[in-house]
């Protein structure tokens, strides 16, 4: 039956929608608080026993090689810096990005190198020289290091920009800062070994590093030829890692006698 | 019959309402485009930017800090909104909402600054895009409470068809929310594609079953046709946005930079997801407004009859 019907009364309107909204913003607030807390350090390493050997620098060997690319390498994709204009001035001509870099023999650059396992047990004392990392032409320079646990990274900012800093690691602690132009040095390290952490700039997305952490000296990141050179090892069986931050990973075994000299290529397959 | 209120229509406080309304799409819009252009962490500190109120707006520190300073001006809208309510509204269920509203965007403040403070994580990240579409719904709401046609007097009309369009309405406002939390969850990487594709299936079904039953029960209501058409058209054009949007996603995940292409995708599909929520609330409290189901009458009758029989 029809009725006709004005507004609601004092107590209609305490319409539905009303309380609805209360539990709803409560019920947000509180499962927001859950995800709460700074980006932990992953879980407590699983009880090591203690690393008590030293590598006899006179039985130490070396692994040498090369890291190769077959294939056609991704066509170049060309970055826009309209965004910021005192970056777009400091590049006459196109920038384009440098993700996979082939020399013309095939060399590929940007690959890291590691020992990935067959060290347990040896102890290695931390590094005293530190690793720099510049912001140059609104560029990361070099795009991949590579450096060991605890040792010291120091970051630049050579424009005349300001830059923001944002390590995204899985397991270290992640961090976030702002660069003024030529601003101070920042200085961090890294406790965990993490191959490897993604490095971010919020204000200029196109900005990409990547930081290798490894937890022994045995590492080298490829240059434009290519090569890398293990020096030092002790005698052993390693699992060796080529790592590239798109192209992935390739592993070979290695069994290293007392000063010997072993060579390993790696080859990363294109389209 | 419901005892009749006496209010004026305040022509100047229902427009004020849809400004408030309209700025915070506004708003919704800009904070898509900080996470589009993954600009969420390009300002480290907060409530100030760079320790000022007004840094170099360039590259990511224009987004996000554009969207802080759009934010404080819907803040300072609902301020005005929830004082104006208080003084000038005779109907104390929409003055509290008008509160309530000012508590959520005051939430969402806070929430903002947890993000940034704490690099993002997930959880906050989809608790503060829910939060805004449930802010954007709730002064929705009190633009249609301070409307005419919300004050005007209007035919109460039975529903005697089940589902009840009442609890129709309900269900399609219900599915459009959980929808808008699967794709925030998705925009932040905490859960793939299925579930926000399965949802897309709930809310189209539903759009098109409460629009055909509007069209059966009620063919001559203007009000709730209009409000069920302009429901439908939306969730059409989301559905074809998505895709879009997906695509633009998966097509430039290699590029060294957020492609525009999938920035105004993105945007305007989680623009166009708020505008379908408003209209699922509009739906929903024109059905509160004119509708009672039967059974309910049914059940007050009976209550009559046997207090009349005690007597």
């Amino acid at each position: 039956m029809d009725q006709r019907s004005s507004f609601y009364t004092e107590e209609e309107g305490k319409s539905m929608k009303v309380r609805t909204l209360y539990v709803l913003v409560l019920f947000v607030l509180a499962f927001s608080t859950t995800g709460c807390g700074k980006k932990e350090a992953g879980q407590p390493a699983a009880e090591q026993p203690a690393a008590t050997k030293t590598v006899d620098p006179a039985t130490a060997g070396t692994v040498a090689g090369s890291v190769k690319f077959e294939g056609t390498p991704p066509k170049p994709v060309r970055i826009r810096m309209d965004a910021d204009a005192a970056c777009a001035r400091l590049h006459k001509g196109p920038v384009f990005a440098d993700e996979v870099a082939v020399s013309p023999g095939g060399a590929l650059a940007n690959v890291v190198v590691y020992v990935k396992s067959g060290l347990d047990g040896y102890s290695f004392p931390k590094p005293t020289e530190t690793v720099v990392l510049d912001q140059k032409g609104c560029m990361y320079r070099p795009r991949v290091i590579a450096l060991q646990t605890g040792q010291t990274l120091e970051v630049l900012n050579s424009d005349d920009t300001t830059h923001n800093i944002h390590p995204v690691p899985n397991i270290n602690r992640e961090w976030n800062r702002s660069q003024p132009p030529r601003g101070e040095k920042i200085v961090e390290s890294f406790a965990r070994e993490e191959v490897a952490i993604a490095v971010k700039c919020n204000i200029h997305p196109w900005m990409k590093s990547y930081i290798a952490v490894v937890k022994h000296p045995y590492f080298k990141v490829t240059g434009s030829d290519g090569t890398f050179e293990l020096k030092g090892l002790p005698p052993g069986v390693y699992t060796l890692e080529a790592w590239h931050e798109t192209l992935g990973i390739s592993t070979q075994q290695v069994t290293l006698g007392a000063n010997e000299t072993k060579s390993v290529s790696f080859v990363f397959q294109g389209g | 019959m419901r005892p009749r209120m006496n209010t004026v229509h305040q022509r100047a406080l229902h427009r004020y309402a849809v400004l408030t309304a309209c700025a915070t799409l506004v708003l919704l819009a800009a904070g898509a485009l900080v996470t589009s252009n993954d600009a969420g962490l390009a300002v480290p500190d907060w409530p100030l930017s760079y320790g000022s109120l007004w840094p170099p707006l360039v590259g990511g520190i224009l987004y996000e800090h554009g969207h802080r300073l759009v934010a404080g001006f819907v803040g300072l809208l609902t301020i005005g909104l929830a004082v104006w309510l208080q003084l000038r509204e005779p109907r104390a269920w929409v003055r509290r909402l008008g509160w309530a509203a000012l508590g959520a965007v005051v939430a969402q403040g806070l929430l903002g600054g947890i993000t940034v403070l704490f690099y993002l994580p997930p959880a906050v990240s989809i608790a503060h895009a829910t939060l805004a579409q449930m802010f954007f719904a709730s002064v929705v709401s009190l633009s249609v409470f301070t409307g005419r046609w919300w004050q005007a007097e209007q035919q109460q009309l039975a529903d005697h068809g089940s589902p009840s369009l009442l609890t129709l309405s309900r269900l399609v406002l219900a599915a459009i929310l959980a929808q808008l939390v699967l794709g925030a969850a998705y925009r932040h990487n905490v859960l793939g594609i299925v579930g926000h594709l399965v949802g897309a299936g709930v809310v189209v079904a539903l759009a098109v079953y409460i629009a055909r039953a509007i069209r059966n029960r009620f063919p001559q209501v203007a009000a709730l046709r209009r409000a069920a058409r302009v429901l439908l058209a939306l969730v059409g054009l989301q559905v074809l946005l998505g895709g879009g949007a997906y695509w633009a996603i998966w097509g430039t995940q290699s590029a060294p930079q957020p492609m525009p292409a999938m920035v105004y995708l993105t945007v305007a599909h989680l623009a166009l997801g708020a505008l379908t929520l408003a209209a699922a609330v509009v739906v929903a409290l024109r059905a509160q407004r004119l509708l009672r189901p039967v059974a309910a009458e049914q059940l007050a009758g009976v209550a009559r009859f046997e207090q009349g029989a005690a007597r």
